[in-house]
């Protein structure tokens, strides 16, 4: 009986079972049946969406910069190249602590507060998944060490890109500017995309001017990245259109002679071609180091420039506005033949100074004694001030401006530099309108020698004095000459000429005599410089830096250095058929003559004698 | 479902095959171990290509299985009469052993899992897995079936203390697996069908306590669970990409070492919990469906086996190991896939680690046992 109901239990167990474990089958085969159908849902009904995710996920944008054109000099020496560099960079994303990473990068290879500095600076103007230098140009040794100790250092990469690099530095640093980070107004301004894979950008000079045609066009490729955003591999591409490589008038040689010339001295030398208004020299000095930059100057290097008080970073040959002394009187002598106010042989007497009738105040000579009876030719040979007061009165502040102005000064020369400024040329309008003042006949006769309110960029007094040589052809100076296409075509630049009305050969010839014997007479000012190489003509000038209260004397020995006058000479050469012109401002040099002539003489000898000299 | 056999069919279906000589002599069953083999092998493929082509990654785990299916030969030689005698023992050792994870245990991954015994740590929940349906079908196999309501009590407490603890580790996918190996024990012992139901239902009125129970990262997965698109890169970030890699992977797969989203690493824990999806970026739908057509067979054959046991305590434990193996299924591809929230689960004999390996070979290697000890029953 026990058997009996053991079995039957059994059974009945068994049979139980049995139903349950069909019951889970089923329940398995539904459950399964479920996930099938979640998988038919995803890979069949939304199979082209996730796909589209997929590629997404895979497939990244990425620009390919172009490479920036070269500048090259008039003898196809380069001025501005890209050099491969090897850069420290940091994703502060992936880094983790970065003050962490930072202390130990630090221990194996060079790292100083100010790049630490300049990283934190960079940092902030950036997104957290950007690359950011920490230091740049490693040497072989240090990129080696840091690939060796890479797998500790998450988010930090060793990058290997294109630098500018200037290689005559501070010679050339004024006139072709540089290029450094794009700044976030600069963003605003450009076409965003065909920057996209570009970080800098021209600050200054011919950098900034031609950006648009160094930059070149964007390329782009189609790159598979991983999920940390790697490239591993290139699947589609668009070359980059390099930028237009440019070829300047500029004579690096001439560059240099100028720059050596000033020797101690601060100033400016700006030489151009007479024929074309191609830019030959252009000096500022002193000058920068403009490498320093392309990467990003730290603040404690950029503070030293900033402050120093020769200002290295102010392009005196575009910006520096100098009186121009005597170095006008050329210019309104020859206003006074052309307007009929005075003959060339005409003779003024000269006591060593000039009063307006029924006024105390006594004009000075720069010559105590006085020149004597004075004559348009000797008055420029001897830069006698008393000609010139009386010239100026003659002539008048209205008639000086409008002449004067034909020459190009008080305006921007057109020069492609950006920054140029336009001196002052200064005349009742302008008198009244900015000082609300009227103009006083005083200020008139200080103006007739170059002096006053007037203001003159080395530039311009260059430009003005190749219009003399011209005879009134007034040229737009340039600094670019061609500009090379990538298909290797080269494009010259226009030359822009601007015809003064005034022209009576007789009397350009008169001037151009005077000037002539500035260098070549006994008694000129210049005469130092005279050569048998070649004809120059020239002119001396001597600019206050401050003013000699009438009753003192001024004392170039006892007077502060700063405070000295600045010496100026404008030349044209050779006289005969004139090929260069050139203006010369020597910061507290002290008289023309002496100082910047002989500066002058060897920028010419330079130019047309070339290394016989 | 009280019904009464009509006829012995099932015991005259039971004869043991003896056309597989020396497996049967060596306690193997020819069509659970030729699956397993089969999805080992698959996994080992798979690992290959998740694993980006590591062999260091591929020997290791062969290391596992070849030890894993060791433990399942040895497991099957045991006599279920054995292993039910030592049922209650084993359980309490586990449970003793949870106490001291608790109290000793070691910390990894912000959960204490690990027993360090000096040569080797030993995670006891492991263990549990095992020896909670063994105690479960030991101690519902004493008294006839269907169960009382008191004894079901009994039962359920037995598995709930283990459970409690395993979740305070935490270790959520482990108590989820423990949890319904008692559970599928005591449905396989045929507690009612209304019982179930307000079962469910009184599940379902818990949820909330659930809720205030659970801990932060816990609740953040059912959160993105619900709505994944909510943290894209945070917690959400797992199970989109693993969506985007199955749905790309399309009808056919993107082939074998080609998926994208596995070897540009935008698919999280690829060769780990997350294998599924790489099979099915790289196989496509045709892959996948095979690969559960597999996983069904070997299911289907652990009930078979289960519904041929001869004895009660066999029968349970068979057929809830069997259960818990679909459990270790489907939790994982849920979650793969999107269905469910993302509990740490593996894909079984596929995703790369030992642990869970072991232990699902050794579930399978006491089906074995159970089915090649069977003695022929007098009619």
């Amino acid at each position: 009986m026990n058997q009996q109901i053991s079995i039957k239990n059994y059974l009945r167990e068994s049979q139980l079972f049995l139903g349950r474990a069909i019951a889970a089958s089923a329940i398995v085969i539904i459950l399964l049946l479920i996930l099938a159908g979640r998988l038919v849902y995803l890979q069949v009904q939304s199979h082209h969406h996730y796909k589209t995710l997929s590629q997404d996920n895979r497939v990244k944008i990425e620009p390919l910069p172009p490479t920036r054109g070269l500048i090259f000099d008039r003898h196809g020496q380069v001025l501005a190249q890209n050099l491969p560099a090897y850069s420290l960079e940091i994703i502060p994303e992936k880094a983790g602590d970065l003050a962490v990473t930072i202390q130990a990068l630090s221990k194996i290879i060079r790292i100083e507060a100010d790049d630490v500095q300049r990283f934190h600076k960079l940092r902030k103007q950036r997104r957290r998944f950007d690359s950011i230098p920490l230091r740049v140009r490693l040497s072989a040794e240090e990129v080696a060490r840091i690939a060796v100790n890479r797998h500790r250092f998450p988010g930090v990469d060793v990058k290997a890109k294109l630098l500018r690099e200037y290689p005559y530095k501070d010679k050339t640093a004024h006139l072709l500017g540089y290029v450094a980070r794009i700044s976030e107004e600069e963003l605003l301004t450009i076409d965003a995309s065909n920057y996209s894979g570009t970080s800098y950008i021209g600050k200054n000079g011919v950098e900034k001017t031609y950006e648009e045609l160094l930059h070149g066009q964007v390329g782009l490729q189609q790159v598979e990245v991983n999920a940390k955003g790697r490239v591993l591999r290139v699947l589609e591409d668009q070359d980059p259109l390099p930028g237009h490589n440019l070829h300047l008038f500029l004579d690096t040689q001439m560059q240099m002679t100028a720059l050596e010339a000033l020797g101690e001295y601060n100033g400016a030398v700006a030489a151009i071609d007479t024929q074309t208004g191609g830019v030959l020299t252009l000096v500022s000095k002193p000058g920068f180091d403009p490498n320093l930059f392309v990467e990003g100057i730290s603040s404690s290097a950029y503070r030293v420039l900033n402050e120093s008080i020769d200002k290295p970073l102010f392009n005196r040959a575009i910006r520096g506005q100098y009186p121009p002394g005597s170095t006008v009187k050329p210019f309104i002598g020859l206003a006074g033949l052309e307007l009929g106010m005075v003959e060339f042989h005409q003779e003024t007497y000269c006591p060593g100074y000039y009063q307006l009738p029924g006024k105390e105040h006594k004009y000075r000579d720069w010559k105590k004694w006085g020149h004597g009876e004075v004559g348009m030719a000797k008055a420029i040979i001897e830069s006698c001030d008393v000609y010139y007061y009386e010239l100026a009165r003659t002539l008048g502040i209205d008639r000086m401006h409008s002449f004067l102005t034909g020459f190009g000064f008080g305006e921007r020369s057109g020069i492609d530099l950006k920054g140029e400024l336009q001196g002052l040329l200064p005349s009742r309008e302008w008198k009244r309108a900015n000082r609300r003042e009227p103009w006083y006949p005083g200020e008139t006769l200080i103006v007739g020698i170059g002096q006053g309110y007037f203001l003159s960029t080395p530039l311009q007094l260059a430009v003005a004095t190749a219009t003399l040589a011209n005879q009134g052809r007034r040229i737009r100076p340039r600094v670019v000459a061609s500009i090379e296409r990538p298909d290797g075509t080269h494009v010259p630049t226009s030359l822009k000429i601007s015809e003064l009305s005034q022209a009576d050969p007789l009397h350009w010839e008169e001037v151009r005599t005077a000037m002539i014997d500035v260098v070549e007479d006994l008694r000129g000012t210049a005469k130092r410089i005279q050569t048998d190489a070649y004809r120059i003509a020239g002119k001396t000038g001597t600019a206050q830096v401050f003013t000699v209260k009438q009753e003192e004397e001024y004392d170039e020995e006892t007077v502060e250095k700063h405070k000295r006058d600045h010496a100026l000479f404008i030349a044209f050469a050779p006289v005969d058929q004139p090929r260069i012109a050139v203006a010369v401002i020597v910061e507290n040099g002290g008289h023309g003559g002496a100082v910047a002539a002989p500066i002058a003489r060897k920028v010419l000898d330079q130019y047309l004698l070339g290394d016989s000299s | 479902m009280n019904q009464i056999p009509r006829s012995g069919l099932a015991f005259q279906e039971s004869q043991p095959a003896r056309a597989t000589g020396l497996l049967a002599s060596l306690h193997l069953d020819l069509p659970l171990l030729t699956g397993l083999l089969l999805l080992a092998g698959v996994g080992l493929l798979i690992l290959y290509s998740a694993g980006d082509q590591n062999m260091e990654l591929i020997q290791r785990q062969s290391v596992r299985l070849g030890l894993a299916f060791c433990a399942m030969a040895v497991l099957a030689q045991i006599h279920p009469d054995n292993l039910r005698r030592w049922s209650p023992w084993l359980f309490l050792i586990g449970l003793a052993m949870l106490v001291a994870v608790i109290l000793v245990g070691e910390t990894g991954k912000g959960a204490q899992r690990w027993l360090d015994l000096g040569f080797f740590r030993f995670q006891p929940s492991e263990m549990l897995k095992l020896a909670l349906p063994m105690v479960i079908a030991w101690y519902l196999a004493e008294k006839r079936l269907p169960p009382k309501n008191s004894r079901l009590l009994v039962a359920g407490m037995i598995t709930v203390v283990p459970v409690l603890l395993i979740a305070k580790q935490p270790d959520l996918g482990t108590a989820l697996l423990v949890a319904s190996a008692g559970i599928f024990a005591l449905f396989l012992a045929g507690i009612s069908w209304r019982l179930i139901a307000m079962l469910g239902v009184l599940m379902a009125a818990l949820g909330p306590a659930v809720w205030y129970l659970m801990r932060d990262y816990q609740r953040q997965r059912v959160l993105t669970f619900l709505n994944p698109e909510n943290d894209p890169l945070g917690a959400g970030y797992h199970i989109i990409q693993s969506k985007i890699a199955i749905g790309s992977g399309g009808v056919n797969g993107k082939g074998w070492l080609n998926g994208t989203q596995s070897h540009l690493e935008f698919l999280p824990e690829r060769h780990t919990d997350f294998i599924f999806a790489v099979i099915s970026e790289e196989f496509g739908l045709v892959g996948v469906l095979a690969l559960l057509g597999l996983y069904l067979f070997i299911i289907l054959r652990g009930l078979f086996i289960a519904s041929q046991a001869q004895d009660t305590y066999s029968r349970l434990l068979s057929g809830s190991l069997t259960l818990v193996f679909f459990v270790y299924l489907f939790v994982n591809t849920g979650m793969v896939t999107g269905l469910l929230p993302v509990v740490g689960v593996p894909l079984p004999l596929i995703s790369y680690g030992g642990t869970s390996l072991v232990t699902i070979l050794a579930g399978f290697g006491i089906l074995m046992s159970i089915h090649t000890h069977r003695k022929l029953l007098p009619t």
